[in-house]
């Protein structure tokens, strides 16, 4: 292809794409193609960075000079990150990039209907290094919430671009040695949800690695309040074949993050008293959680770290939003010793357990 | 050990103190029941799961001869590795045990020997000896039918005479009475002939399962392995027939609430044919179904349905009402075992090897074998036979009343085993030698005297345990019959010491959470009282309470586990149920507004 797509919607994209739009935007066009609910956005593909990137770099050179810098060193990582953002900062996007972004920013809001031309939509980094899983739940890349207005959404994409170039993610890839070359960005512009409570959800427990059960965590307002370890969250395990609740942690929840509603942004402020210790989710939002997370689990065939948000001012189910998904990695690299092995008779295991392991093997 | 090291510890049995106005109460018990001042040294816990209620002299038989049959077993002739038998003490009418465990590595090998052979033996032959089993408990219970409490008429029988008997009849006075006895310890034997090796086969694949899924829940591996058919339900199901044949045969409206049983009777007299046939199929369910306790087969006074039909019949107008509604009362059993078949699946699906997914098949297959017996061996032990066990012994005690010896045929049961015979030794005497039994003058007081201190002993309140806490228990005994683990005795201590006044810790036996009004009934006699949405608070979950699940909204038990009958019955009702609480009946009172988390094994106080 001559001219390669720079914004796709997300059901023109899947998790094969990764390459071209980076982890997270595959992810969520992964899950809008099967049928989960997520919230309506496109992706500025890693084509439009590169072209991008181009302008400013047409030889490479900065990609090679930042290969050079040695992990550890401060300065010349803050010295070198400083100069690609500035010049980043001081050019503007291409006017066909712009005329798409544009386009696909009004049709998010033409599509739900709204009136005003100032969705609030969220802006998040896609990057494409192999595990950008970790490098974006660790926050190295930015997310922009709530941000209104075609013109500030040009803006954050941009911004978003940069961050690749902040100091702490240049030395985070010199640590781990990841080449510059072929690193893109693709950016994920996608409708706000104004979350009544959010949260993160794993089909496989994090504390036992137990793949029988859902644990759920959930907090008030959005979800950059838990993950970024403001609050503590309410906790709940379901057991997946059953669908019973097994334990329902609720804790107090000081704080929480909303959007400005009447403008940008997003305000952390206290959580009224008369909820900071109610439970975040009632019986039926959990349990359809907890059968989210099992279709997605299955639609990827592994156990999966997923974010969550259940959204205001919607009726129930249709208010359940993902906002990621993405393969459990600490469970899954542990050796899995068999917890027990066939015994010639089966009752071989009553004599091994009742004499404290003595018995037949 | 707690947190600073030091051993912590309950209160002493030393320390126990006589309830005020129950001074001489020892002699109600025989003196091998006495805490011994060494006692202090170990770890006792109160068996409120079987004994919720002070022992009456009697009763305490019930004690006696179980553990007689459960220590022989593990101790003697199955030779279990790590565990001996049980012991008991009696302080202030309640009755404390512990368990002898087995901790030298070298006994335990020798005894794993000799374990794995017998035991194995009985695996290996599971479904004949079971076959068998009941064939020898029906006889047991035949038997024990069959014995005559003699009349003692002013002449004996022609027959002593014709047939060349040679035995006067009071010499069956005191046969009968000792072959009651002997039935009784050979009920107890077979029951834990085969019962420890069935437990021993559940805690194995509860074990994998808390291995394998950690955070599942204990109810849910309970329903992976329990049996849907069960003789415990079949009562309940007979008074469903019954509903329905009053339906049928057009004499349903007898059975209005709150309806008085004798005039029921009356009026299906007086029905002609169709009450002719409601009654014969009345009785057609009476045997063996209504050999039903109303508690656990350890109480005198907690009478059969046969032996008090106000029980049974208090349960009907509500299922004839259902029905009236077009409400379906089947339990759905094809649907609860294909439910349990993709429960089983489906776990065995999540299991990463074919290792480990032969090893669940063993180990469910192994609980599914012994199924059978742990559930229905409490139908005949604890109900059928136990039921008519109380009955024959009250005859004994007409014989007494008959004789002037007793004012009441229910004192009997204030008087220890070797008291009543050694009054019908002096009744067989006083009819012998033409005389008068001198029994009334003795034995009157004293039964007056111990239901006076049995009154006493209710206001105890009996501590959970007594002694110095172990830094752990794994006696698979105490775990497989009482669920008591090292966690337990967490639970306890921390109630011990916090003192959460308004908060009761118990084990979630089944999901939900609910508010009302709590009922504390510690006896099992006053199930009437149940009000339709209350909250049931009992000292201990009988499988007999079966009807009241339909009236009550929650379940709150002191004592009992995941695989007990009312954690089952709670789950198939949908009704949140906490057990294992320690003390909720000495806590809560009845009227007090409370929330059951049966998700987290909660019971808070909102009052």
């Amino acid at each position: 292809m001559t001219n390669p797509k720079l914004v796709s919607r997300f059901n023109e994209v899947g998790i094969n794409d990764w390459l071209r739009v980076g982890g997270k935007g595959a992810s969520l066009g992964e899950l809008a193609g099967a049928g989960i609910r997520v919230p309506q956005g496109c992706v500025v593909t890693t084509a439009a960075f590169e072209q991008f990137l181009a302008a400013i770099d047409p030889r490479g050179s900065i990609r090679r000079e930042i290969e050079k810098v040695a992990a550890d060193d401060l300065v010349a990582c803050t010295r070198v990150g400083a100069e690609v953002r500035a010049r980043l900062e001081g050019l503007t996007l291409p006017e066909d990039l712009q005329k798409q972004i544009a386009t696909h920013y009004d049709e998010l809001h033409s599509r739900v209907g709204g009136a005003g031309n100032a969705e609030p939509v969220a802006i998040r980094s896609s990057a494409t290094s192999e595990d950008s899983a970790y490098a974006s739940f660790a926050g190295l890349q930015d997310t922009y919430l709530w941000v209104r207005g075609v013109d500030s959404v040009i803006e954050h994409v941009r911004k978003c671009w940069a961050s690749l170039y902040a100091v702490e993610s240049i030395m985070y890839r010199r640590r781990l040695n990841l080449p510059e070359q072929g690193l893109a960005m693709g950016v994920v512009i996608q409708r706000m949800i104004d979350s009544r409570c959010s949260g993160v959800m794993f089909s496989r427990s994090p504390n036992t690695g137990d793949c029988s059960v859902v644990v759920v965590e959930a907090s008030w307002g959005l979800g950059s309040a838990i993950v970024s370890g403001e609050v503590t969250p309410d906790r709940y395990v379901v057991e997946k074949i059953t669908r019973e609740i097994v334990s329902r942690t609720v804790s107090t929840k000081m704080r929480m993050h909303r959007p400005n509603r009447v403008g940008v942004g997003v305000i952390d402020e206290e959580v009224p008293v008369d909820q900071q210790n109610t439970a975040c989710l009632g019986d039926d939002e959990l349990l359809e959680l907890a059968d989210i997370g099992k279709r997605v689990e299955r639609h990827y065939g592994c156990p999966q770290d997923i974010e969550w948000a259940i959204a205001r001012d919607l009726p129930a189910i249709e208010n359940t939003f993902l906002l990621q998904s993405r393969p459990e990695t600490v469970w899954a690299a542990k050796d899995a010793t068999p917890v027990a092995a066939p015994k010639s008779k089966p009752f071989d295991h009553v004599f091994s357990l009742l004499s404290g392991g003595a018995g037949k093997k | 050990m707690g947190a600073d090291g030091k051993t912590r510890c309950f209160t002493l049995p030393s320390q126990i103190a006589d309830v005020p106005g129950t001074e001489g109460w020892e002699s109600m018990y025989p003196y091998y029941t006495r805490f011994q001042p060494e006692d202090d040294q170990r770890f006792w816990f109160y068996n409120a799961m079987h004994f919720p209620e002070p022992m009456p002299a009697f009763d305490a038989l019930t004690a006696e001869v179980p553990y007689e049959g459960l220590g022989a077993f593990t101790t003697r002739v199955f030779a279990f590795p790590t565990t001996m038998g049980i012991e008991h003490r009696i302080v202030n009418g309640r009755i404390y045990i512990t368990a002898n465990p087995v901790t030298d590595p070298a006994e335990i090998q020798r005894r794993l020997a000799i374990f794995q052979e017998r035991a194995g033996y009985y695996y290996e032959n599971w479904d004949r000896l079971f076959r068998e089993w009941k064939v020898r408990l029906e006889n047991l219970i035949h038997e024990l039918e069959a014995i005559k409490v003699p009349k003692l008429p002013e002449f004996d029988e022609a027959e002593v005479v014709t047939q060349a008997k040679g035995l006067g009849q009071n010499h069956y006075v005191r046969e009968s009475f000792h072959r009651v006895i002997e039935l009784f310890s050979k009920m107890w034997h077979h029951h834990f002939e085969m019962l420890m090796l069935g437990y021993g086969a559940y805690m194995v694949f509860f074990d994998f399962c808390k291995k394998a899924f950690p955070e599942t829940a204990d109810q849910t591996v309970a329903r992976m392995v329990a049996g849907i058919e069960v003789l415990m339900f079949r009562p309940d199901d007979e008074l469903k027939r019954l509903a329905r044949l009053a339906i049928d045969y057009g004499v349903d409206d007898l059975f209005a609430s709150d309806c008085d049983l004798k005039k029921v009777l009356d009026d299906l007299r007086g029905r002609g044919e169709p009450g002719k046939r409601w009654l014969a199929e009345l009785d057609k369910s009476r045997e063996p179904w209504f050999n039903m306790s109303t508690g656990d087969g350890f109480y005198h006074h907690h009478l059969s349905w046969n032996d008090d039909l106000s029980v049974p019949f208090a349960a009907l107008p509500r299922y004839v009402e259902q029905l009236r509604r077009g409400e379906s009362l089947e339990r759905p059993t094809e649907r609860l075992k294909e439910e349990r078949g993709r429960i089983i699946a489906e776990y065995r699906g999540l299991l990463r090897s074919e290792d480990e997914r032969q090893a669940f098949d063993q180990m469910l297959g192994l609980s599914h074998l012994v199924f059978p017996f742990v559930e229905n061996h409490k139908f005949y032990c604890e109900h059928w036979f136990t039921s008519l066990f109380f009955k024959k012994v009250r005859e004994f005690g007409a014989l007494l009343v008959a004789y002037g010896v007793l004012a009441d045929a229910e004192d009997v049961f204030q008087l220890q085993y070797v008291e009543i015979e050694s009054a019908l030794a002096d009744v067989s005497l006083a009819w012998a030698g033409g005389g008068k039994p001198l029994g009334a003058a003795h034995w009157r007081p004293i039964v007056q005297e111990r239901k006076r201190i049995l009154e006493k002993f209710r206001e105890w309140n009996p501590p959970p345990a007594l002694g110095p806490i172990p830094s752990q228990i794994n006696d698979p005994a105490l775990q497989m019959l009482w669920g008591i683990t090292s966690e337990t005795l967490e639970s306890w201590s921390r109630t011990v010491e916090a003192g959460h006044e308004k908060e009761i810790v118990g084990f979630a036996a089944s999901p939900g959470v609910v508010e009302g009004i709590a009922r504390v009934l510690r006896n099992v006699n006053d199930i009437g009282q149940i009000r339709e949405g209350e909250i049931l608070v009992c000292p201990v979950t009988a499988p007999s309470w079966g009807p009241v699940f339909g009236k009550i909204r929650a379940a709150v038990s002191d004592i009992g586990g995941t695989m007990s009958h009312a954690a089952i019955v709670a789950r198939e009702y949908g009704l949140p149920a906490v057990v294992g609480t320690g003390q909720a009946t000495q806590r809560i009172k009845t009227g007090q507004r409370l929330r059951v988390d049966g998700n987290r094994g909660i019971v808070s106080i909102l009052d």
